[in-house]
């Protein structure tokens, strides 16, 4: 655990000397590294070699495809299946939610961290209460409600997009305000203060100063609501049925219901496909992830 | 970027810290009197005229259907809007009002409908009021009478034909007029809008999917059960393609608040207080009706065996997966993290990138592949060590498979903020332990570790939260199962979460309101556990600052 620097190497050490050297203080560091991401990367090798298998059943899957290369699942998977539209909806859904969602709690967290009001603090701590009260579990209740909902105005109402994305909205306010409350926080009271002395408004000193900083935070919080909303599958299961309306999750879980072992290669190629979105960002926001996790971790 | 870290390394400016309530701040008073801009107020005629026309679209079906409070609510939240931001007071409310709305309507007020549903017996059988009980008892008990008039039947749906609630469609043979019928009636349709065959069977309406004969028999269970009322008893289905009008054998007498079978001449009395029709032998009728029975879900949670000993059972594991979820991944993640962190080590960028691969995985998708990897025949773990373990069939090894998946799933994430948390403790710290003659080790248990935790604190308490209702992770690869010869209703991986889906859900029937008690029971145990561990962590830091 030498975290500290050391003085550095005499010279005159032998090679030998050296070599062991750095095996004790470097060597094992990449033994654990490779180990982990053998870990890491083992099971996403499996979905690759089933998605590249054109045999396409779970029996004739291993590390390595037993029967050949070929995309035939990719093509099964846009012609069986109504994959295109579970894609679109599920971008279209959990994109518009996270956008949304982050938009809403950085209000939220922006009046928290700098005004003070009656009923703030108590205002903080029952959201923290209402987030430990999972929304599925309500599940009955909001099922009743969409019943009518879906009567009166069936644009937003069962098997639509929109009463989905108004249910997540429901969610938006909690542990994305309290991490982003954080890093609003850490920001110098001073930088709007002086704004504010030379005739900026609340809605300027937000937009024009506070946003800008924040926008670590607000990466990071759009990413990890975007990564929930993809992944949510008990609720979106319960409100759509229609098989154009499903999300990912809704209409791959379908696929490996029934014929699991059947449908595996098809299933794994979807598995690779919905990753796409979510690596491709994740390697973008990289930096701002681990610095925007930590800050947001500080404060709570 | 800021990364300051908070705790005993660092100290605040006391001037600051945000100001205690109540305290006047000059910068307010100067906020009031700033200018108003052109976009700001063209940005704001363009939302409120937005509030505006969704409040006017929102308006017509509630007129329509005359859901007067509705409309009330509705008309009372726009103008509170419209109010709110055409005032230059409230400026903290100007921002908390958009997400607050949302979370009221979709999380505040639901959760206090479940709430309220834990004082009832709603479920299966006691789904609705006591009228629509008595149209259930006497329409279900319809038998076909000599003489009854036959229709040609089709099976249709306005949805989707495998789950969308059914429809008859109905011809007279007398008049050849269709109708439309569910359990709310008859309705004629206009023959414009139909197409009727030869034999008088409806093969296509419009509005309406017809079903095919091999959509129609995978719901036959669904169609024979369905009861049209009509004027002179009900409508019911024999076979798939024609449906007979009965009469009503039992019928309610609000005289004696009982229903009585003109057959038998057997008598079920009203129990207001369990909601149902009870014999004199103590037999009920299965269809009864909601009630409030008080506290009775709430105690029925803890004493009845049947459901008390899974609850606590339960409750353990429930305990134990939270616990060993959270602390798991933290340990391997902050393992592989302190690994990595060192000036020497080169590659660290290509770790990392590889390392966080399976966070960005879909992970309802990567939990099916962990089920379909620990398969006893063909799955990958079994092939690839060799073994022959039926890791989903054994309490131990199911509960072994499913902490190992959550292993898996959660340990990047805990490595990512272990990295940025080690990236922020100063170098300084470190150095001067080691200077001190302590080992690596003791600086790490006195310095690196305590550091940490008060980073990640707060962190692992959500991530505790979470995982303790994680259903996903439970219902996508076990279900809750293995379970036991004799109880079909709690497996040995079920969480709290996970069982009471089944209480609401299940195949035993609905029972919403032990299900509701039993979401109240869950709330409170994590948020007792949660408040607890946030009052430790406030101890060190200024986590409600």
């Amino acid at each position: 655990m030498t975290t500290y620097a050391h003085p550095p190497a005499v010279d005159r050490a032998a090679a030998g000397r050296r070599r062991s050297r750095w095996l004790a203080q470097v060597g094992w560091r990449h033994v654990v590294g490779v180990l982990a991401v053998a870990f890491s990367l083992f099971p996403i090798l499996f979905v690759l070699s089933a998605a590249l298998n054109p045999l396409g059943t779970l029996s004739s899957t291993s590390l390595v495809p037993t029967g050949g290369v070929s995309g035939e699942n990719f093509a099964d998977l846009f012609a069986d299946t109504a994959f295109g539209h579970w894609f679109v909806n599920s971008l279209l859904i959990a994109g518009l939610a996270s956008l949304v969602s982050i938009f809403l709690s950085s209000l939220a967290a922006y009046a928290f961290s700098r005004m003070r009001f009656a009923g703030r603090r108590v205002g903080l701590l029952t959201l923290l209460l209402i987030q430990m009260f999972p929304q599925f579990l309500a599940i009955v209740a909001i099922f009743l409600i969409f019943t009518t909902v879906t009567d009166l105005w069936p644009a937003i109402g069962f098997n639509t997009p929109w009463g989905l994305f108004l249910l997540y909205m429901g969610g938006a306010l909690g542990v994305n305000t309290w991490l982003m409350k954080g890093f609003f926080d850490t920001l110098p009271r001073e930088l709007d203060e002086s704004a504010t002395m030379d005739g900026a408004s609340h809605a300027q000193v937000f937009f024009r100063i506070m946003l800008p900083l924040v926008a670590p935070i607000l990466a990071v919080t759009a990413l990890l609501s975007f990564i929930g909303t993809i992944n949510e599958f008990m609720i979106a299961n319960v409100f759509l049925t229609d098989t154009e309306s499903k999300t990912l999750a809704v209409g791959m879980f379908g696929l490996v219901a029934g014929e699991r072992n059947n449908n595996f290669g098809m299933f794994a190629a979807g598995t690779l496909l919905t990753a796409v979105p979510t690596v491709l960002v994740f390697q973008l926001l990289q930096r701002y992830i681990v610095s925007g996790l930590t800050a947001g971790a500080v404060k709570g | 970027m800021s990364t300051k870290l908070s705790g005993p390394g660092s100290t605040r400016t006391p001037g600051r810290g945000p100001a205690g309530p109540g305290l006047p701040r000059t910068a307010r008073t100067a906020r009031h009197h700033a200018p108003i801009t052109a976009t700001g107020l063209a940005v704001k005629v363009v939302l409120l005229g937005l509030v505006a026309g969704i409040a006017l679209w929102a308006a017509f079906p509630l007129v329509e259907a005359e859901k007067w409070v509705g409309l009330a609510l509705l008309a009372a939240t726009t103008a509170g809007l419209f109010y709110l931001y055409l005032t230059p007071r409230h400026i903290p409310a100007k921002y908390l009002v958009p997400g607050t709305l949302f979370l009221i309507a979709f999380q505040v007020f639901p959760v206090l409908y479940t709430a309220s549903t834990a004082f009832t017996n709603f479920g299966d059988g006691h789904r609705g009021s006591k009228d629509e009980a008595i149209v259930a008892i006497q329409s279900s008990s319809v038998q076909q009478v000599p003489g009854s008039t036959e229709y040609a039947l089709s099976v249709a749906t306005a949805g989707d034909p495998a789950t969308g609630a059914l429809v008859f469609l109905v011809t007279d043979p007398a008049t050849g007029v269709v109708s439309a019928g569910d359990a709310d009636g008859l309705r004629r349709l206009d023959p414009a809008d139909v197409t009727v065959g030869s034999g008088g069977k409806v093969t296509a309406a419009d509005g309406y999917t017809v079903l095919n004969f091999g959509q129609a028999s995978a719901r036959s269970q669904e169609i024979t059960d369905l009861v049209v009322p009509t004027t002179g008893g009900a409508l019911r289905s024999s076979g798939l393609s024609r449906a007979y009008e009965g009469r009503a054998i039992r019928a309610y007498d609000a005289g004696c608040d009982c229903v009585t079978d003109s057959e038998s001449g057997k008598r079920w009395t009203a129990d207001e207080k369990t909601g149902s029709f009870v014999a004199a032998d103590g037999e009920r009728l299965a269809q009864g009706w909601q009630v409030n029975v008080g506290l009775e879900n709430f105690s029925r949670v803890l004493t009845d065996p049947n459901i008390s000993g899974p609850f606590f059972g339960t409750l353990l594991w429930n305990f134990a997966f939270a616990i060993g979820s959270t602390g798991f991944t933290f340990l391997l993640g902050m393992a592989i993290a302190l690994a990595l962190h060192s000036p020497r080590m080169r590659g660290t960028n290509l770790y990392r990138v590889l390392l966080i691969l399976p966070y960005a995985m879909p992970s309802f998708a990567m939990l099916l592949v962990w089920r379909d990897m620990f398969n006893t025949d063909f799955g990958l773990v079994n092939n690839l060590f060799g073994l022959g373990v039926d890791w989903f069939g054994e309490a131990w090894s199911a509960r072994a498979a499913v902490l190992l998946v959550q292993l898996w799933l959660g340990y990047p994430y805990m490595f990512l903020v272990a990295t940025g948390a080690l990236q922020a403790i100063p170098k300084e710290l470190t150095e001067a332990t080691s200077v001190d003659g302590a080992s690596p080790w003791q600086s790490f248990r006195a310095v690196t570790l305590p550091l940490l935790l008060v980073a990640l604190s707060p962190l692992l308490i959500a991530s505790f939260a979470y995982n303790f209702n994680n259903i996903n992770a439970i219902w996508l690869t076990t279900e809750g199962g293995p379970f036991p010869a004799d109880n079909p209703r709690n497996g040995a991986t079920d969480l709290l979460i996970t069982y009471t889906y089944r209480l609401a859900f299940g195949a035993q029937g609905a029972e919403f309101g032990t299900a509701a008690a039993v979401s109240i029971f869950i709330f409170a145990i994590v948020a007792t556990v949660s408040a607890i561990s946030f009052r430790n962590t406030r101890k060190q830091e200024e986590v409600y600052s």
